[in-house]
């Protein structure tokens, strides 16, 4: 028999339980939701049709729901960004858990938590009033609201979250490594680059995949600056369409459960799939390589 | 030795280049703040933070934006604190590893990468269109609170991994049941720890656009709302409207910079009060 005392404790613990649960509901929720409110537009359009068509015209009469521009601008933003946020943010991350002194940490650890606090909103008028003009007259273009200016913009919305990230990994690659490595002659340097940054590799990709799932998932940026043309990109000066920003601004217009909003949460569907593949991925390599001690080096 | 001056070379080389990658996530940083000031600072009267906008929104303030960015945000704050540190504390306290921990930290991953606007048509589906709330504050507040959770959550579980193992032996060696340690031990001296990751919470809430943009937030709102069955206006919905579907886009630039400077300050607020919260418990410890 449990006493009085036993049994409250495990009502409390139970109570805790449930909470906890409460993410995976959620969960759950939303991909039912997204699948639900997905699924009937493939009763009009075949699934290779929706996913490989290259024509978006949801409104033309007869409507084309092809989103192959939008999943190709996706990936291209995402890809061209993060050619600017690996090196930026990982390179931020040795900065502060290596070199810098406390003062500067001080200083620079603000900087880069601010830079994460930007509002997503923020971030896109600013592309859109200054750095859309600016290279519109630089390289001399039709438009400045581009690929390249999506890019640069979420470039720097993804960089907090892979220097944070980086960051940890290498503080967790423990310090007999490092004085192993300086104790036998070699710099401070050549520490970093053949000692620390392999032992800390698994979390760096991790970091890395995650800053990317943040890029593709964004919405405000891609939105107000990327151009809108759903169009597969040629060149980086294109205008482009990326997923999240064709939901965002269609949303309004498409009537209720017509084919276009059916279209555009499957394109959400889309979105979802590809941001849980980004972060199974990165829970994969975290859990696989997890990084414990000198021992398993 | 020559080899010795070279390595040396290299290294204060690569130094260099990693002290220049910080500086332009600095620069970056600052440009934004400078043209947000320069063209906004001018803007922000009393008038424009008391006034409600007229003239088909060209002129007047942004007072009701204001409210509504409050009432959303800290009505998300209202789901997500509560779900947020009891989960940390399952986490934390109770969870044993195996199964069920390893599923529920899933879950908790993968939601935190949930875009946004993946967050904005589910409560589309659920809470506007199923559960039939509607465009409103309710709405709003259901799907930000859950896009806030996870961020909830890992501070949360990072204030109750601060507090030593040794509070809660001498708790329990006196007697006290796992209950009366989490609640009299270990939650007070979590507490500073959660609250700085709320003010977090806090600010990602007062943000985020995609979320609000289907299920609370209006173009323009002839009254303010009075009950949470009504639809808002919102900051960041403010500026991305007046950038870019208004009839006087360029009229209105003044005033989306005053308001993007608003949100700006808000937020930045907010995050420095956590940053220097934070940095002031870490001298006392």
């Amino acid at each position: 028999m449990k006493t009085p005392r036993a049994f409250r404790e495990t009502c409390i613990k139970n109570f805790f339980l449930l909470t906890a649960c409460i993410s995976i509901l959620v969960l759950t929720l939303i991909m039912a939701f997204l699948f639900i409110q997905g699924m009937p537009i493939f009763k009009t359009v075949p699934v290779t049709d929706f996913l490989f068509g290259s024509n978006w015209y949801p409104t033309s009469e007869p409507p084309d729901f092809g989103i192959l521009p939008l999943i190709a601008a996706s990936l291209a933003v995402t890809f061209v960004s993060s050619l600017m946020a690996i090196p930026l943010g990982v390179m931020t991350a040795i900065y502060l858990a290596e070199i810098c002194s406390r003062r500067a940490r001080n200083i620079v650890k603000p900087i880069v938590e601010l830079l994460a606090a930007l509002p997503s909103v923020v971030i896109g008028f600013f592309g859109m009033v200054i750095v859309a003009p600016f290279l519109q007259d630089y390289f001399d273009l039709d438009t400045g609201l581009n690929l390249f200016n999506a890019s640069i913009m979420l470039a720097f919305m993804s960089i907090p979250t892979i220097c944070t990230v980086s960051e940890d990994a290498i503080y967790a690659v423990p310090g007999e490594l490092k004085e192993a490595s300086l104790g036998l002659g070699a710099t401070h340097w050549q520490t970093i680059a053949k000692v620390i940054l392999p032992a800390s590799l698994s979390g760096i990709s991790t970091a890395v995949i995650l800053g990317m799932s943040r890029a593709i998932g964004e919405t405000m940026v891609v939105l107000m600056v990327a151009g809108g043309a759903a169009l597969i990109p040629l060149s980086i000066f294109d205008p482009v369409r990326p997923m999240p920003a064709s939901i965002a601004a269609e949303m309004a217009e498409a009537p209720f459960q017509s084919d276009h909003y059916y279209a555009l949460f499957a394109t959400g569907m889309v979105l979802f799939i590809f941001t849980l593949i980004f972060n199974m991925v990165a829970e994969h390599i975290a859990h696989k390589h997890k990084q414990t001690g000198a021992a398993t080096l | 030795m020559k080899n010795s001056t070279l390595r040396k070379a290299i290294q204060s080389g690569v130094f260099s280049l990693l002290r220049l990658s910080v500086l332009i996530n600095a620069m970056a940083l600052a440009i934004i703040v400078y043209f947000l000031v320069i063209n906004g600072a001018h803007v922000i009267t009393w008038e424009f933070l008391t006034q409600k906008p007229f003239d088909s929104m060209t002129q007047g303030g942004i007072m009701p934006c204001i409210v509504g960015t409050m009432l959303l945000s800290f009505g998300a704050m209202a789901i997500a604190f509560p779900l947020g540190v009891s989960s940390a504390i399952y986490l934390h306290e109770y969870a044993r590893p195996g199964k069920l921990l390893r599923f529920i930290r899933f879950a908790i991953n993968n939601l935190a990468g949930v875009p946004s606007v993946v967050f904005g048509l589910f409560g589309l589906a659920f809470f506007v269109t199923w559960m039939g709330f509607g465009v409103s504050i309710l709405s709003g507040i259901l799907t930000l609170g859950f896009l806030i959770l996870p961020v909830i959550i890992g501070t949360s579980e990072e204030a109750l991994r601060s507090v030593p193992q040794t509070f809660r032996e001498a708790s329990l060696g006196l007697g006290a049941t796992k209950w009366q340690t989490i609640s009299r031990v270990v939650l007070p001296a979590a507490m500073p720890g959660m609250l700085t990751g709320s003010i977090l919470g806090l600010s990602r809430a007062a943000g985020e656009t995609a979320a609000i943009m289907f299920t609370a937030a209006v173009y323009y709102s002839p009254r303010m709302p009075h009950s949470i069955f009504n639809d808002v206006m919102a900051l960041p919905y403010h500026v991305y409207v007046l950038a870019t579907a208004g009839t006087a886009i360029d009229k209105t630039r003044p005033l989306q910079y005053g308001t993007s400077l608003v949100l700006i300050m808000l937020v930045f607020g907010m995050n420095l009060i956590a940053i220097v919260y934070r940095a002031r418990m870490q001298k006392t410890k």
